[in-house]
């Protein structure tokens, strides 16, 4: 059911015409009219989909005899759920319709024996359903599992290529979003935006304090731990603030990029936390970046800095990160991500009041959830149709 | 205690001053001994300025060692070429309304501070010294009576770029030369509108209270709110500070929209992508976000009423960052009820703060912040720095930095 109002806004996914549809939500009707081109959006892979139902020469049979043809001609996919609390959301559901025959976990359980056959790629999304390797053994069939997002620390990857089945993540659909919440935590932790909010509705607000502040974003230093896609979509925008901008990474980018964006390359992690005043933690999870920033590398930042969590929870020491901000060893945190998500509700994060956490909410907005499905469906017919793979994730 | 012109001896039981302590502008004094003593203190100044500070030694021996060296702020200050520093009214100095305990120390070396508690105690002498008032987030308020009673008042120079809180009309009559500092607060109030885009379009404040809420088992996975990279901005008023939002929102590959009462340049509108509406209706039917950044005249006063409200989107969002006064409250909490727009960010409102029952308070789309678009530690420093720059200027008779004009 095409119910989302941001779907029935737009065309239907022309996938098979080779040309991205991540583009399509830069091309705003009111403002195509100004002449503006979309730019910087092209995924770099151009799709034929050879499995996509062709209407013309069905008009001579009946609706139901179409739609059966239909599901048997499609590849089957797996989906935790439609709807529901962690359920792929309705309108993706839709999406994934047009090129896979949708089997539900509840479906597949209760009709393994012929589902199971059937079943050529999974569709993870929001981290679900859980890939054990007792599922892995019962899809013979199992050519890719899609995921939805770019964190592939929840799938073990190793495992699943074992059975020699691919993994597939989606980088670019999730990039301007969650540099968007990286740029929105910083301002909000740094102007005290959640605690001003506070102030501005309570109940026993008399007046506003003159002497109530916050620190400056324009012109500080910034320091990005993790120079991917997301984290050069970050420096890009620091750079509108005037902000001087740090980076590490396991490699240091090309001259041009690093100009781009005015970004100083630090070999060292301990030269970028002695010098920043945000520190913003922009990695993937994997056993190196596990615990990346310890109490050690908390007692290096500035006690005027703020770090700044968007990649995954396990980054940081939770327990040292508790300690620092109890001593104000730094001024303040603000954490998208954590472990676990939800925290237990007792947790002393939840406490402090120096910390503002929002609930992994990087990609949450109606254009990077409908892109993401795109981009894994883009990537799952690849695999099917034996074509180059956009983002395929390989085991190390 | 006797006064004397030259020296007065002070006796009191707690803290005192060491003997022979002048008043003079230097480190802080050394600890003071027990048992007290009495004390000659010798003030340079008037008479008159020495028998008015009784009531004040007194009091102010009550404090710390540091607010005892208060005392020497009572007396004449010299400055380095021995001249007499300009005697500068301030409403007072510290607490939630006052001029920042930490820009004292600064300002002392230019000025004469006189707070209006000494003023009211000793306007006979005072009045005719004060030469400028030094305004610090709208206080001392100004009126027709102190005008009146301050004879050799040169310049008002205000915190901050709004001038709306004053009467330049009455000001002028009284040859009262204005500043503010627009410039100081341009970038802080810039970022503070890109913070209140950002927190509303993601449902930063919503999100915040259901990561930390007691009754949170799981986060659900429909919980959605909009992108703000791409979107359309239109901005209403492109002085200062909507030019810092529009290169800002360039970096987030925003469509931008403006209207002003002029066109910029140009070489300015392409630096950051920007497209002049002259009429302010084509901006609001495009935009997503529709930002306020004028100032406040009768021309800009419920600049958005019901009328622009219902040409905006459905799903756009207005946010403030100019007055509270600029936005029909009225119409706006009407609209966001119907849901005729989708959400409103405010960092302004009028008044402020709201009564406690104001129904803005109680909506679920709306953020509101308590006016702090210039609320950090440095730009506040500049401000500062900024209104002493221009009142010595223009008691120097020379051209005022960041002087209003009619």
């Amino acid at each position: 059911m095409l119910r989302s109002k941001a779907f029935s806004l737009l065309k239907p996914i022309p996938l098979m015409s080779g040309q991205s549809n991540l583009a399509y939500k830069l091309t705003h009707p009111a403002i195509a009219s100004h002449g503006l081109h979309c730019h910087g959006r092209i995924a770099n892979y151009r799709q034929r989909c050879k499995t996509c139902p062709c209407n013309a020469g069905r008009r001579t049979i009946s609706a139901a005899q179409a739609k059966v043809m239909a599901e048997t001609e499609l590849p089957g996919i797996l989906i935790l759920d439609i709807g529901g609390t962690h359920g792929v959301l309705e309108n993706l559901a839709a999406l994934l319709k047009k090129h896979f025959h949708l089997i539900t976990m509840k479906e597949f359980l209760e009709h393994k024996k012929e589902m199971s056959k059937k079943i050529q790629s999974v569709f993870v999304f929001e981290g679900r359903p859980t890939i054990d390797r007792e599922l892995l053994e019962s899809l013979p069939n199992l050519k890719v599992i899609g995921n939805s997002g770019v964190g592939v620390d929840h799938l073990d990857v190793k495992m699943i290529s074992e059975f020699g089945v691919k993994v597939t993540n989606t980088p670019h659909a999730v990039a301007d979003s969650t540099a968007d919440i990286g740029m929105a935590l910083m301002l909000a932790s740094a102007r005290r935006l959640v605690e001003g909010c506070q102030v501005a509705v309570s109940p026993d607000t008399k007046c506003f304090a003159v002497d109530w502040l916050g620190v400056e974003v324009t012109r500080a230093t910034l320091g990005i731990i993790g120079m991917g896609s997301i984290g050069y979509k970050v420096a890009q925008r620091a750079r509108a603030f005037d902000m001087r901008i740090l980076y590490h990474n396991r490699h240091q980018r090309s001259q041009e990029e690093e100009e781009a964006v005015g970004a100083h390359y630090c070999e060292k992690m301990e030269d970028l936390l002695q010098q920043a005043d945000f520190v913003m933690l922009i990695v993937n999870l994997t056993p190196e970046t596990h615990k990346l920033i310890g109490k050690k590398e908390l007692g290096l930042m500035k006690p005027t800095a703020t770090l700044i969590n968007i990649s995954r929870g396990a980054v940081i020491d939770q327990d040292a990160l508790v300690e620092a901000l109890s001593n104000k060893v730094i001024r303040a945190a603000a954490l998208d991500v954590t472990y676990p998500e939800p925290l237990p509700r007792d947790h002393p994060l939840l406490k402090l009041n120096n910390i503002i956490i929002t609930p992994h909410i990087g990609t949450a907005t109606v254009q990077a959830i409908r892109m993401m499905a795109e981009e894994a469906i883009a990537n799952m017919l690849a695999v099917l149709n034996g074509q180059p793979i956009p983002s395929e994730v390989c085991p190390k | 205690m006797t006064p004397c012109q030259e020296h007065v001896v002070v006796t009191c039981e707690h803290r005192l001053l060491p003997s022979g302590t002048r008043g003079v502008w230097g480190p802080p004094p050394p600890p003071l001994p027990t048992p007290p003593r009495c004390y000659h203190l010798s003030l340079s100044g008037s008479a008159l300025q020495v028998c008015s500070c009784y009531a004040l030694l007194f009091q102010l021996c009550n404090y710390t060692v540091t607010a005892c060296y208060c005392l020497f702020r009572f007396a004449t200050m010299q400055d380095m070429e021995g001249q007499e520093l300009p005697y500068v009214l301030i409403d007072r100095i510290g607490g939630k309304h006052g001029v920042y305990e930490d820009h004292v120390e600064f300002l002392e070396k230019h000025f004469r501070l006189v707070t209006m508690k000494e003023y009211l105690e000793n306007k006979t002498f005072l009045s005719k010294k004060i030469t400028a008032i030094y305004m610090w987030y709208y206080k001392p308020v100004i009126n027709e009576e102190l005008l009146q009673s301050l004879p050799n008042l040169k310049i008002l120079a205000s915190s901050g770029v709004g001038i709306d809180h004053l009467d330049l009309n009455l000001l002028s009559s009284y040859s009262v030369k204005v500043s503010n500092t627009p410039f100081a607060v341009s970038t802080d109030t810039a970022d503070m509108g890109m913070a209140l885009m950002l927190a509303s379009s993601r449902r930063l404040v919503e999100g915040y209270q259901l990561a930390v809420s007691p009754d949170t088992e799981y986060f659900p996975a429909d919980w959605l709110g909009a992108e703000v990279s791409g979107a359309s901005l239109g901005i209403v008023g492109m002085g200062t500070i909507g030019y810092k939002v529009a290169e800002r929102a360039k970096a987030f590959e925003m469509k931008i929209l403006y209207h002003n009462r002029n066109q910029r340049k140009k070489e300015e509108e392409s630096a950051v992508g920007a497209i002049y509406c002259k009429k302010i209706d084509d901006l609001l039917q495009q935009s997503d976000f529709v930002l306020l950044s004028v100032n406040l005249t009768p021309q800009t006063r419920k600049l958005i009423g019901k009328r622009e409200l219902e040409l905006m989107k459905p799903t756009a969002t207005l946010i403030n960052i100019s007055r509270g006064l600029v936005v029909d409250q009225d119409a706006l909490v009407e609209a966001l009820q119907n849901r005729v727009i989708k959400a409103a960010a405010l960092d302004v409102t009028y008044p402020e703060p709201l009564p406690r029952d104001h129904p803005l308070l109680k909506l679920k789309n709306v953020i509101i912040t308590p006016h702090i678009g210039s609320a950090t530690k440095k730009t506040r420093r500049r401000m500062m720095e900024n209104m002493t720059e221009s009142i010595e200027a223009s008691l120097a008779g020379l051209p005022v930095p960041n002087e209003v004009l009619q």
